[in-house]
């Protein structure tokens, strides 16, 4: 994947499909001209991608008396009190660190059963794992729909509603099968002699797994991790169905600003705005291995 | 990948199998326990055997859904991937710039679903909204909330500015890993930028474009978050999707014979459609090895 890593000897080190890209389009731009047009098509996207989110922000940083008054470009009153309404109300913040509370929970539970299994797929054949892998697929084409009303059952009848460790669980329902589906594809990529190999240099299995193997496909597991993280973060109906306050995360807290005055647009949009970041830091992170983690490991 | 034939390998699949056990097929026992009784509160229940499956197969608000809800996931599509498709080609493919759109193009993918429904929702207003502002001040007559038309053209807007990243995420996870050689040779025989796409970009890709595919087809399938903050499924029913029906039914109206028959179908309905894509796609990938290999 080191054609798209910035490289650190900056032009010494063109990767090869450059080239030839380069010299397609060269070509191409004698012949149309247009070849200039295509940087345009990146930022147009990225524009359009960016504008509901920028009004987003702007609308945060107003007070709602300019929201509702007309129609300002970016904010003429600037001002910290949407914010400073979160952060002083714990019923607010504890929401934030609710979230990311069982969304960690649920990346941990996840990845961790989905290693072994995701080995025995991508190395071993047996009785019907074919059927199984697809078995484990469908739990993620599940509508969430459909499991709210048994979910809100089974988790009281455990005694776990409201908790975050009912939400973690709950949410294993399609981050396991994704897990399992990205990390084999990563493991699939792996030569099996290097499994050969280290048993004969008479490695147990679980020193040659946590030893050799894991940091050979620790880049699959940041991105199987980043995606439980992604699906787990941005998921509503079901981890506000199973959870009343203590365990409410910060997205369903939003409903809270609609009063009998109205929606309080300045507060609404503060707590959107945070609800961003977790996730752009997440990404940042995982920049160099996203579009490969979006092909599953399996290009 | 040759691979050895080892019946011990469940051992490794075991956790999975107790965890999903408990968070799926629990789960789905229940509502295929609801689905064929009757209740008339009190816990008391009756066989009902397939009336409600009956009467869900034959209710038009359940075709009017479903009718509503693959036009959405077509229309989607029919967007989404040509233009993930143009916005990949036209990528850079190397420096700093490529993290930076990477970064700014998954930003929309990791933000939670009732927020992206809250922002569009206040986006679109004509009143204090960017985009509904300057449509209504073009003279154009907007109103998501009114007008079923506008109530669909926000929604799928919505859905493309949500999801599109996805298919360009993938669609270049495919280009990238397309080695140079392709590009000398077709450099050689003098093929057209048409034909580099059609008979190098375009096969190279499939893999990933079918997983693209299959993904935003369930999520489609499946949406419920983001139109139900913007329109609620109104105005009318004109946005109810399956899952906006299902829950209204479930939870609304608590009719939970019905709610649960409708779930089995719809679980179906993607279940096989899935299938289809899957079966395709396992092929696509055997047909790409076994072409691969002589070499």
């Amino acid at each position: 994947m080191s054609a798209y890593e910035p490289s650190s000897h900056g032009e010494q080190r063109i990767p090869a499909s450059s080239h030839s890209e380069a010299a397609l389009g060269q070509r191409e731009r004698a012949k149309t001209g247009h070849f200039r047009l295509k940087i345009f098509v990146p930022i147009f996207y990225i524009l359009f991608l960016l504008i509901p989110i920028y009004w987003l922000i702007s609308l945060s940083f107003k007070p709602n008396q300019e929201i509702v008054s007309g129609l300002t470009l970016w904010p003429q009153n600037f001002t910290l009190d949407n914010y400073r309404v979160i952060f002083n109300d714990p019923s607010w913040y504890e929401t934030y660190y609710n979230s990311m509370l069982y969304v960690v929970m649920n990346m941990v539970i996840s990845v961790a059963v989905a290693l072994p299994a995701a080995y025995a797929f991508s190395r071993y054949r047996f009785l019907g794992d074919k059927h199984l892998f697809f078995w484990l697929l469908t739990n993620r084409m599940a509508p969430p729909a459909v499991f709210v009303l048994p979910f809100f059952q089974l988790y009281s009848a455990f005694g776990l509603i409201d908790t975050h460790f009912a939400v973690a669980l709950a949410h294993c329902l399609f981050n396991v099968p994704l897990a399992v589906w990205i990390l084999e594809g990563f493991m699939s990529g792996v030569p099996k002699e290097i499994d050969e190999t280290a048993y004969i240099d008479g490695y147990s299995f679980p020193r040659f797994f946590g030893k050799i193997f894991m940091p050979l496909i620790a880049s699959g597991i940041g991105v199987a991790a980043f995606f439980c993280f992604m699906f787990s973060w941005v998921e509503l109906l079901i981890a506000r169905t199973l959870t009343v306050t203590d365990a409410k995360p910060i997205a369903a807290a939003m409903t809270r600003t609609s009063s009998a005055t109205g929606l309080d647009y300045g507060v609404l949009t503060a707590a959107g705005v945070l609800t961003i970041i977790p996730g752009a830091i997440v990404i940042w992170f995982v920049r160099n291995h996203i579009a490969k983690g979006f092909a599953l490991g399996r290009v | 990948m040759e691979k050895t034939w080892n019946n011990k390998a469940w051992f490794f699949v075991l956790p999975v199998l107790v965890l999903v056990a408990f968070s799926a097929v629990i789960p789905l026992m229940t509502v295929v326990n609801y689905s064929v009784q009757d209740t008339f509160g009190n816990n008391q229940f009756f066989w009902a055997g397939t009336d409600w499956f009956t009467q869900i197969l034959t209710s038009s608000r359940f075709h009017d859904a479903l009718w509503r809800n693959l036009m959405f996931s077509a229309i989607v599509l029919a967007i989404e991937v040509p233009l993930g498709i143009i916005v990949a080609l036209s990528m850079p493919k190397k420096g700093v710039w490529v993290s930076v759109c990477l970064v700014l193009m998954a930003l929309p993918l990791l933000i939670p679903w009732n927020v992206v429904g809250t922002i569009w929702q206040i986006f679109a207003r004509t009143d204090i909204g960017l985009l509904g502002y300057t449509v209504s001040n073009l003279g154009i007559n907007y109103n998501y909330g009114q007008n079923p038309f506008d109530a669909w053209v926000t929604v799928v807007v919505m859905d493309v500015w949500h999801w599109t990243s996805l298919v360009v995420l993938l669609a270049y996870a495919g280009l990238v890993s397309i080695p140079d050689a392709y590009y000398q040779a077709a450099k050689i025989d003098g093929a057209s930028r048409w034909a580099v796409f059609r008979y190098i970009q375009l096969p190279k890709m499939g893999r990933v474009l079918l997983i693209a595919i299959l993904l935003r087809f369930m999520d489609s399938f499946m949406i419920y978050t983001e139109p139900f903050v913007v329109t609620g499924g109104g105005p009318g029913s004109s946005t109810t999707f399956l899952s906006i029906d299902l829950v209204k039914m479930a939870v609304g109206q608590f009719d939970l014979g019905p709610a649960a028959a409708m779930s089995l179908i719809y679980f179906l309905i993607i279940l096989l459609l899935s299938w289809v894509f899957y079966t395709i796609m396992t092929n696509v990938g055997a047909d790409a090895t076994s072409k691969r290999s002589p070499q």
